[in-house]
């Protein structure tokens, strides 16, 4: 395991050709840290996820996870190293024409030589572990949506990754079940010490699990404030910070 | 890092190194295979050498344990990592929640497979004709005055199945006219006949092949595209949205596109046959050594406007066919991508067999009453 910590992003710029989201974004996250990446609405949140996770390349800056930069590695070395991290995208993002034992297995087939019989172990495993032992043969659009959720949880944890990203993991559920998804997540981290990077809106979860937060300001185009939610919310750096975080009656149009 | 290891010790058994994946992991058989104990016996485990760990830890506890109860033996994991012991209560948590009803498995009798796929057909069946039906009262309400169609909706329709299929259609009508010439003056050549290449591949193309042609190539062009339009409409529940808005499905998505095509399609058939007489004139041309003259007299005396109201009218038919599938499967589809995909393949395949098989029925009628 490297000293250096899992994510490492300096100076990263973010554009969608000429229109710039983010300028000059500089953070790292430590290792079994859950870390919250927060802001109103369309601030470019899900961009800097999918900067993270290798879908877009920076515009300018670098971007270091677990001590390698993914834009200069070669093609093969890329697929390596996606499967040292694991996403669970907004709907979970199952594979429809694959049960799920087959949206499972399929990391597991493509990144390890275990035998068919491990990666059915494995499989089962993660199914117990989010709760949906049984369920193996059912196809996605039969589950609820809470339910896929949390399938989506065990397929992005199937390969055991260094760091899992999730992109609000509780739109769409239920209080129960959003909170139970938030003492999953952390369930998970602190006993197998991964690092988590959360994108998401709920602030029960905000104060749940975060450890740490970083504020995306649209209009500046950069951080806002860091520190853990507490901090954030008791000693905002901005007073839009702290609207944000206590939920509270900001003045202004809904979408600013 | 430490390969991991499990050692039986002072009647313990110690795990220790680093317990991923990756690294070669002793099997649970081999762990217990030092283990005196009998029947009745508590074998504590320790893990005071533990490094690291992952889930492939857990499932190795898991079989280790099932393999001790069958030996009569149980194991006391109270002395694991509290983060092991969390993960465990987990997943005994998860394995409580089985799924209530159990999976529906399809019957492999062959009597049973049969039978469903026969009630399947049915029920196909009569859910085409309801909508069939719904479809027909939509018109109904349109040509009363009383339909949300909206006149953009139509023109876009129009456009996207009218113009833009012309270069295809002309690609695919002129090859199809010179082809049936250059075959068809094989055997008139025995006869000396050959100015009436002109007769054939008038008759041949206005009768059939036109309407047949434009009716395929629009299946896969346009059916497919209203299915798959439609089908992820369906998936994404704009469909929802537009029925809680009180908008009738049938007026504002299927008729412009029911219209757009049973419209256009006689026009591009008529342009079909102009461009495939113009393909077979080549041919007579430029390999039977006719004039254009001659090529024109002979069609303009042997094909009679039969032979295009005919043409023209299957092709009308053949319009509402492909439409009907299309926008048939597009709107029963399910609701993710498989199911789009299967819908999409569904409209095509169903277009061509209910092209073949009306063609067919036109042609046996048509000249059963010498039409």
């Amino acid at each position: 395991m490297s000293s250096s910590p899992p994510i490492d992003v300096r100076h990263l710029t973010m554009a969608y050709g000429s229109r710039v989201i983010m300028e000059d974004l500089t953070f790292q996250v430590e290792r079994g840290e859950v870390f919250l990446l927060i802001g109103p609405s369309g601030c470019g949140k899900s961009t800097l996820l999918r900067h993270l996770i290798g879908l877009l390349p920076p515009a300018s800056g670098s971007l270091r996870l677990l001590g390698e930069d993914f834009w200069e590695m070669g093609e093969e070395e890329q697929g390596s190293f996606l499967a040292r991290i694991g996403v669970l995208f907004q709907s979970g993002a199952l594979w429809s024409s694959m049960t799920l034992e087959e949206n499972l297995s399929l990391p597991l087939q493509l990144h390890t030589d275990l035998s068919p019989q491990e990666i059915h172990q494995i499989c089962q495993c993660k199914l117990e572990l989010v709760g949906l032992a049984g369920f193996q043969d059912y196809y996605p659009a039969q589950l609820s949506g809470g339910m896929q959720k949390r399938a989506g949880l065990a397929r992005a944890m199937v390969l055991d990754p260094e760091i899992l990203f999730f992109d609000e993991p509780s739109a769409g559920l239920d209080p129960v079940s959003a909170r139970n998804l938030d003492r999953l997540i952390r369930q998970l981290r602190d006993s197998l010490g991964t690092t988590v990077v959360m994108v998401t809106h709920d602030l029960d979860s905000i104060f749940a699990v975060g450890t740490q937060a970083i504020y995306l300001d649209p209009r500046s185009r950069s951080i806002l404030g860091r520190g853990t939610p507490q901090e954030l919310r008791d000693n905002p750096p901005a007073p839009e910070i702290r609207d944000f975080l206590t939920g509270g009656n900001a003045e202004g149009p809904l979408c600013s | 890092m430490a390969q991991p290891q499990a050692t039986f010790q002072e009647g313990r058994l110690q795990l220790s190194g680093c317990w991923r994946r990756s690294a070669l992991r002793p099997t649970p058989e081999e762990a217990l295979q030092g283990v005196p104990l009998g029947q009745g016996a508590t074998l504590p485990l320790q893990a005071d050498g533990l490094e690291e760990w992952d889930t492939s830890l857990l499932i190795f506890l898991d079989t280790l344990q099932n393999l001790a109860q069958r030996r009569g033996v149980t194991l006391d994991l109270s002395a694991l990592p509290e983060g092991l012991q969390t993960l465990r209560k987990l997943q005994e948590q998860g394995r409580k929640n089985p799924p209530q009803e159990a999976k529906a498995t399809s019957p492999h009798s062959f009597l049973a497979r049969w039978g469903t796929a026969t009630l399947d057909t049915l029920r196909l069946f009569l859910d085409l004709l309801q909508f069939v039906g719904e479809l027909l009262m939509a018109l109904g309400r349109l040509l009363t005055g009383r339909g949300a169609m909206r006149r953009e909706d139509l023109h876009r329709q129009l456009c996207a199945c009218g113009p833009s299929a012309l270069p295809i259609i002309a690609l695919i009508s002129f090859l199809m006219g010179l082809v049936l010439a250059f075959v068809g003056s094989i055997p008139l050549k025995w006869f000396q006949a050959q100015p009436y290449v002109a007769s054939l591949v008038g008759i041949g193309m206005l009768r059939l092949m036109s309407p047949v042609m434009v009716g395929i190539v629009m299946a896969g062009r346009t059916s497919a595209a209203y299915a798959a339009e439609l089908g992820t409409m369906k998936a994404n529940e704009e469909l929802d949205a537009f029925q809680t808005q009180g908008i009738s499905l049938m007026d504002f998505l299927v008729m412009p596109r029911f219209l757009a095509m049973s419209l256009m399609l006689p026009l591009l058939c008529l342009f079909a046959d102009v461009v495939s007489i113009l393909g077979g004139m080549v041919v007579a041309i430029l390999d039977l050594g006719l004039t254009a003259h001659a090529y024109w007299n002979t069609l303009v005396s042997t094909t009679r406007i039969n032979d295009l109201v005919v043409g023209v009218v299957t092709c009308a038919i053949l319009g509402v066919l492909d439409a009907l599938c299309g926008c048939y499967q597009g709107m029963r589809c399910g609701r993710n991508a498989a199911a789009v995909g299967r819908a999409t393949t569904s409209a095509v395949v169903y277009s061509i067999v209910c092209i073949v098989i009306a063609t067919s029925l036109i042609t046996v009628i048509t000249v059963v009453l010498k039409y």
